[in-house]
């Protein structure tokens, strides 16, 4: 089992907002997250990356039978760990290809493998970012700065195909893009899916499923997961709402 | 004998006003004696030596600024001014080709600093011909020797139509005293782009003053980097003479150990239809101290004015201090003004999404610190100077982008 949560509770500023989660999730599978606002998705994903104002209040999560908890989130990153964020974060004055040389050779330097220098990078860079459509022209623009929503949204799969994670967590990748945009990244994902890695897609609507097909769907509500099943679950909830599982969870 | 501790208390006062009193006296006549050699050394046209003599008397009734000088109240330079610096017996330039009309309106009584400036000024003058365009960057570089005082003035003429750029920098390796003057007039249509780079050693005392006037839809563009200097202070003066100009005067200080760094600006937008902008940073840690004042008036008649300032802090340490204050004085309605200051430390956001990269948080830290303060050498278009100022901050907050 490449992911196991165990009975997780977390939340933030004393709320307790996750509230005996489990989940579990195999290398080589596609999981999809769905819930309504306020469901909990949003610090799910936190948890899982590690974000210091979050706070686990009981429950486990074994990564690679390790418990993740124990790892700062730069480690867990270095170890594998991989969130798109809904908002990716812009970081001016440092260009693109800088940021990503510096992280892909931190990740090297960990694993004990060699590093790249600028001009070796730049030709594995020119590689992956084939894998999103992306122009090599954002290589050299700040990291997301004056970026559009969705060439934000392709900047994150960018950097998951440079970084190559084993479990990559994407919340909410889908919001606030238009259907071209959407489709690129959607392709960008596809083809980063492999027997060696596992995608968990934390989303609201049902739209992204079309075009990332799940091997389950899980539905999150108030803190817990309340409904789970294969890829023709996400179509049912499309179809009924979310006021569905509320009810039925009641 | 029995002192009562009110009599105490009023003897210390006055014996430590005795003491400033006598040091200053002290200092004075070691600039007096050095002025008189080099007075008497001078082989130019009396105007200037006129204009020499009159400064220093200036001087005289001056002294150096104190802290109780509201313009001064951070920054106390007596520690420094007033130190045993070798002065030159003559000066260095030949004085043939001074503007002298250009040196008459420079503000040599705006403090004691000046004053001395013009008292023992080693004058260069550069004059860009009409709707002449320098391809190269015109270079001036300053340094001092240990235990010295230098007195650069530079007189820079863009005339009409003209474009070029000039670098001035100040590297001087060890404790010496830079009291340094650029004097600049971009003519109309003419566009200058001005760098000036301060990486003194950290026992140099700077001061250097920046005076700039604008002419008729003439464009300057200055980026002024400082990370050198145990205490530097420029003052920065920009007049708009005509309609139509544009103009940057941006700023980065970045500050270690105690450095302290103060920049004084004034932009005076006298006539309609000008456009400026300031763009400060500043990266302060350990107990390094930085003071900012940046001053755009905005005269009656300068109806149409664009002008815009920001200077924006990020502090590394607890202990690291600045005073900033940005300051619109507009007296037309008809104007579009912006002006803000930020104190702050990085942004937990960043770190995290940094940190989910796999960059460990020392590196995310000053992976950041550097994107903040390339805003500002961004700017700069001449490569080999980017680099260089790209290398000392790196070194400084010891990242390493080339691995």
């Amino acid at each position: 089992m490449l992911l196991e949560v165990k009975d997780l509770h977390a939340g933030i500023d004393g709320k307790e907002i996750l509230t005996g989660l489990n989940l579990q999730v195999k290398t080589g599978e596609v999981h999809a997250i769905m819930g309504p606002n306020g469901s909990g998705k949003s610090t799910l994903s936190k948890v899982l990356a590690g974000h210091p104002s979050y706070e686990v209040i009981s429950g486990e999560v074994l990564y690679e039978g390790k418990n993740l908890l124990d790892l700062e989130p730069d480690e867990r990153a270095r170890e594998g760990v991989f969130m798109a964020f809904q908002y990716p974060v812009e970081v001016p004055g440092v260009s693109n290809s800088q940021f990503l040389r510096l992280a892909y050779n931190q990740k090297m330097m960990h694993l004990g493998q060699e590093e790249l220098d600028p001009l070796e990078f730049n030709d594995y860079l020119k590689e992956k970012a084939k894998i999103v459509d992306m122009n090599p022209e954002f290589f050299k623009r700040s990291v997301n700065e004056g970026f559009s929503g969705g060439e934000k949204k392709r900047n994150e799969i960018l950097q998951m195909a440079v970084l190559g994670p084993k479990l990559a967590i994407l919340d909410e990748t889908d919001s606030g893009l238009d259907i071209d945009a959407l489709r690129i990244v959607a392709e960008g994902v596809n083809k980063l899916r492999s027997d060696d890695n596992a995608i968990i897609l934390v989303t609201h609507y049902q739209r992204l499923l079309n075009f990332i097909v799940p091997d389950m769907v899980h539905v999150l509500a108030g803190g817990k997961i309340v409904k789970e099943g294969g890829k023709e679950l996400a179509f049912e909830l499309e179809e009924k709402g979310y006021d569905w599982v509320k009810a039925a969870t009641k | 004998m029995n002192w009562s501790p009110t009599l105490l208390s009023r003897l210390t006062v006055h014996s430590s006003h005795f003491t400033v009193r006598f040091m200053a006296a002290v200092m004075e006549t070691i600039y007096a004696d050095a002025f008189k050699r080099f007075a008497a050394s001078l082989d130019e046209p009396e105007a200037l030596s006129r204009l020499r003599a009159d400064a220093f008397d200036v001087f005289t009734r001056m002294g150096f600024p104190a802290v109780k000088t509201e313009d001064w109240k951070y920054t106390n330079v007596a520690p420094f001014a007033g130190g045993d610096w070798k002065i030159p017996d003559s000066p260095e330039k030949s004085a043939a080709d001074i503007d002298l009309d250009l040196l008459d309106i420079f503000d040599g009584g705006r403090n004691g600093f000046t004053a001395l400036n013009v008292a023992f000024g080693e004058f260069a003058t550069l004059r860009i011909a009409k709707d002449t365009i320098v391809d190269e960057p015109i270079s001036f570089n300053f340094t001092a020797d240990e235990g010295s005082a230098h007195f650069p003035h530079l007189l820079i003429i863009a005339e009409a139509g003209s474009k070029a750029t000039i670098v001035e920098s100040y590297a001087s390796a060890s404790k010496s005293f830079t009291n340094t003057a650029i004097q600049i007039v971009v003519e109309d249509n003419a566009q200058l782009t001005h760098y000036r780079v301060q990486k003194e050693s950290e026992e140099v005392f700077h001061y250097g003053v920046t005076e700039v006037s604008v002419g008729r839809d003439a464009v300057y563009n200055a980026t002024n980097i400082n990370l050198g200097a145990a205490l530097s202070r420029h003052d920065i003066e920009l007049k708009f003479t005509a309609t139509g100009g544009e103009a940057w005067v941006d700023g980065l200080y970045m500050l270690n150990g105690s450095q302290h760094s103060d920049t004084h600006s004034i932009i005076d937008h006298t006539v309609p239809n000008c456009t400026s902008h300031q763009n400060y940073k500043g990266v302060l840690n350990d107990k390094s101290r930085a003071v900012f004042n940046g001053k755009v008036l905005v005269r009656e008649n300068a109806h149409g004015t664009d002008a815009k300032q920001s200077n924006k802090n990020l502090l590394l340490s607890n202990e690291a201090r600045v005073d900033t204050k940005p300051q619109l004085e507009i007296f037309n309605d008809d104007v579009k003004c912006a002006h803000g200051a930020t104190v702050g430390q990085l942004e937990e956001e960043e770190l995290f999404y940094l940190s989910t990269r796999g960059l460990p948080e020392n590196l995310a830290r000053n992976l950041l610190t550097y994107g903040f303060a390339e805003e500002i050498i961004n700017k700069i278009g001449i490569e080999s100077i980017k680099s260089d100022l790209d290398e000392s901050v790196l070194n400084r907050l010891n990242v390493n982008l080339s691995v």
